[in-house]
């Protein structure tokens, strides 16, 4: 007999959809199936089953081998790596739960660490852009209820966020939005022919950083003023039918991602897709949001901005929160070298971060928490096999439209293995002790 | 004027925060009060006398303080903050912060600076011989106000968003600039001497930029008005005037839209 556990959170992407259902052995032990989940998230639930999983905490030898170390010695370890060092780099935090991000912080406000999330190769423009400019915006729920313009900027749901389309912006059927995506226009914009751009009613495949150019020039054609022949490739008739598309509608939204984010003029895209959202709401109402990758990367900027009001680059050294990304962003200091200790917990930056900053990470003291073997946990001294959150244990995380949703444990994790959040209390408490003495 | 030298003997692991090293800081005090100022290295508190030797001792006001700086200050920020008066001068290259928040007073760094020099500079002079960083005179992360007044001159190049939110006062780069130059600027004049990139006086509301050489990209919203013959920074030429940017809002003064302006020479 199985048993099967409904209303399940899929612990993957931004999109945290929350209709999952998990099917799981008699003894809850296994999961069997998984339902209404899609294929990279299901998968997130089946990796968690995989053989060979490492359950016991490992110590890098000078040999390049790994010993089995107890979860006393890693606490050990850790805590006298954080206490010793003066500037240490505390970083991740978008796989797990707020409960335990919450823990990290505390850590952190101790030994005056750096607390940077992965906003800061992702969405950390957006965040800066919005320091600048505020942003209007709204939950998923409106634009699944009312949305009839839908802009998709430098991001490809179809594989990033797979069911974002079906439950929220395109297909569904909302109150005012009764005959499905027949009630939408989508527009996308985008240099590559991605699959999403194949589905557009419009797609703008704009020259490759010229994005801040078009954002501006939307800007111009709706104060009716002259524009040039063409802007970032695309005619200027082109841009005055997309005005006048976007502000005939009843509700518009853009959503935009990395492409726009992490391209030339970073920050200032940003800024300037807020500034045309704004211009937008003289004509129609419209909203613009973030499309965030890891499922709690949200929750972590929620958490760091209530505890010390910066969203992510958060600097404690010197007892008080700074923040100026440039400076106290993870890339930046290891590349100029003003940290002496790593620490990572629900995030790979060994396959994220430029390999000049990975190579920083393998020459410094470093600690890596993480239910997976990983790029990050082979480069680090000492890796710390965690409970899967969301899947093994419980927790609060945050969708990308800032709605809390708490996670539910499905299974329990394999004998002995500790979450997060309990490996994080003992390594505070390890870390107070040795502060104060 | 009284000069304290600073030499530093040994370079910092992490780098240093030494926002004490300012005349207004230093004046009134001896050699060996300035050695016992503190400095940050992490969260370890240290004295600036950890890492340079103190000589000579200062005015009694900042006015009459003169700071040198010798050796490699490339792992030291901060130098220079919130002075309002006296005068510093940096023998070789320093780190972020130069100058910043700037109140009055000369400040030259014979080498390169890091980014944020100048940062919300409220008045002074800053003299750059080297290169600086990226956000030169340009506002702290969320504040609407950039460099208010005073002037930064660098010889050499400058980096990317150099005066955003700026509102006041000139920057002059006699070399070449990084892309975003003047983003949301509400007055001031940027001077570029080289060549400039692209997104140039983008969202610019008011202020004045001139570009004596190429522009790889206009953005879309700076119209052609007119041909000028001006003389900028003690060059004379013919220059061509776009007002912008007109994707942006725009004041009404005397009855006429306040425009951004600029100038390219032609
Ligand atoms: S769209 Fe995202 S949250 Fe939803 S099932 Fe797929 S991976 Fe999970």
């Amino acid at each position: 007999m199985t048993k099967s556990v409904t209303d399940v959170i899929c612990p993957f992407c931004g999109t945290l959809c929350d209709d999952l259902e998990v099917v799981v052995s008699d003894d809850g032990k296994t999961i069997v199936d998984v339902y209404n989940a899609c294929a990279i998230g299901a998968e997130k639930f089946m990796h968690a089953q995989a053989s060979g999983r490492v359950t016991r905490p490992r110590m890098q030898q000078p040999d390049g081998s790994y010993k089995e170390v107890s979860y006393d010695e890693a606490v050990e370890y850790t805590a006298q790596m954080l206490a010793k060092s003066k500037k240490p780099l505390m970083y991740g935090w978008s796989s797990t739960s707020c409960e335990a991000q919450s823990v990290g912080h505390e850590i952190a406000e101790q030994v005056g660490a750096i607390v940077d999330n992965t906003a800061t190769v992702c969405h950390g423009t957006t965040l800066l852009a919005v320091q600048d400019v505020g942003i209007p915006s709204c939950t998923l729920g409106e634009v699944k209820n009312r949305a009839d313009r839908i802009i998709f900027w430098g991001c490809n749901p179809c594989h990033a966020h797979p069911r974002h389309m079906s439950r929220y912006s395109i297909f569904p059927r909302g109150f005012f939005t009764n005959k499905g995506h027949k009630n939408r226009k989508m527009i996308v914009v985008d240099p590559r022919n991605t699959d999403t751009a194949k589905m557009a009613d419009i797609h703008f495949q704009i020259e490759q950083g010229r994005d801040y150019e078009l954002l501006s020039a939307l800007r111009v054609a709706l104060r009716k003023e002259v524009l040039p022949d063409t802007v970032a490739g695309v005619p200027k008739e082109k841009i005055y039918e997309a005005a006048e598309l976007l502000t005939s509608g009843r509700f518009g939204i853009i959503f935009f991602g990395m492409g726009v984010t992490q391209t030339l003029s970073k920050n200032h895209n940003i800024d300037e897709a807020i500034m045309l959202t704004k211009d937008l709401n003289e004509f129609t109402k419209f909203s613009i949001m973030a499309m965030r990758g890891h499922y709690n990367v949200t929750g972590s900027g929620q958490v760091l901005g209530w505890q010390f009001g910066y969203p992510f680059c958060v600097d404690l050294s010197r007892g008080f929160a700074r923040y100026n990304p440039g400076e106290t962003s993870s890339n930046d200091l290891l590349r100029r070298g003003e940290v002496d200790a790593v620490f990572v917990l629900g995030s790979d930056p060994g396959a994220h971060f430029p390999i000049s900053s990975v190579k920083k990470i393998s020459e410094l003291p470093s600690v890596a928490v993480d239910p997976h073997i990983t790029p990050t946990t082979e480069v680090a001294k000492l890796h710390v096999p965690v409970a899967f959150v969301g899947v093994e244990v419980g927790g609060n995380c945050y969708r990308m439209d800032n709605v809390p949703i708490d996670a539910r444990k499905v299974v329990d994790p394999p004998e002995g293995v500790l979450t997060d959040e309990e490996f994080l209390t003992r390594v505070n408490k390890r870390v107070k002790e040795l502060m104060e003495a | 004027m009284e000069t304290v030298t600073l030499t530093i003997k040994s370079q910092p692991v992490l780098f240093l925060e030494a926002d004490n090293i300012t005349p207004d800081v230093f004046a009134g005090k001896s050699a060996a009060d300035i050695a016992s100022l503190h400095a940050y290295e992490g969260r370890d508190q240290i004295t600036l006398g950890k890492y340079f030797d103190v000589a000579g001792k200062a005015g009694a006001t900042a006015a009459d303080t003169k700071i040198v700086v010798k050796g490699d200050v490339s792992r030291v920020k901060y130098i220079g903050m919130k002075m309002s008066a006296g005068e510093i001068l940096v023998e070789k290259s320093a780190d972020m912060y130069v100058g910043g928040w700037m109140q009055g007073g000369k400040l030259t760094v014979k080498g390169n600076v890091d980014a944020f020099a100048g940062l919300g500079m409220q008045n002074g002079e800053l003299i750059i011989e080297g290169n600086a960083g990226n956000y030169l005179g340009a506002a702290y992360r969320g504040d609407w106000r950039g460099m208010q007044a005073g002037v930064i001159r660098v010889k050499g190049n400058a980096g990317s968003d150099i005066g955003t939110f700026m509102n006041g006062g000139t920057i002059i780069v006699e070399g070449n600039v990084d892309v975003h130059v003047g983003t949301h600027a509400e007055g001031g004049k940027i001077i570029v001497k080289g060549n400039g990139k692209s997104k140039i006086g983008g969202q610019m509301v008011e202020g004045e930029i001139y570009v004596f050489g190429t522009i790889d990209v206009m953005m879309p919203g700076y119209k052609y008005i007119e041909d000028v013959d001006l003389e900028v920074d003690g060059v004379k030429g013919k220059f061509a005037l776009y007002h912008g940017d007109l994707g942006e809002r725009h004041p009404k003064r005397k009855g006429q839209i306040v425009y951004g302006k600029l100038y390219q020479k032609i």
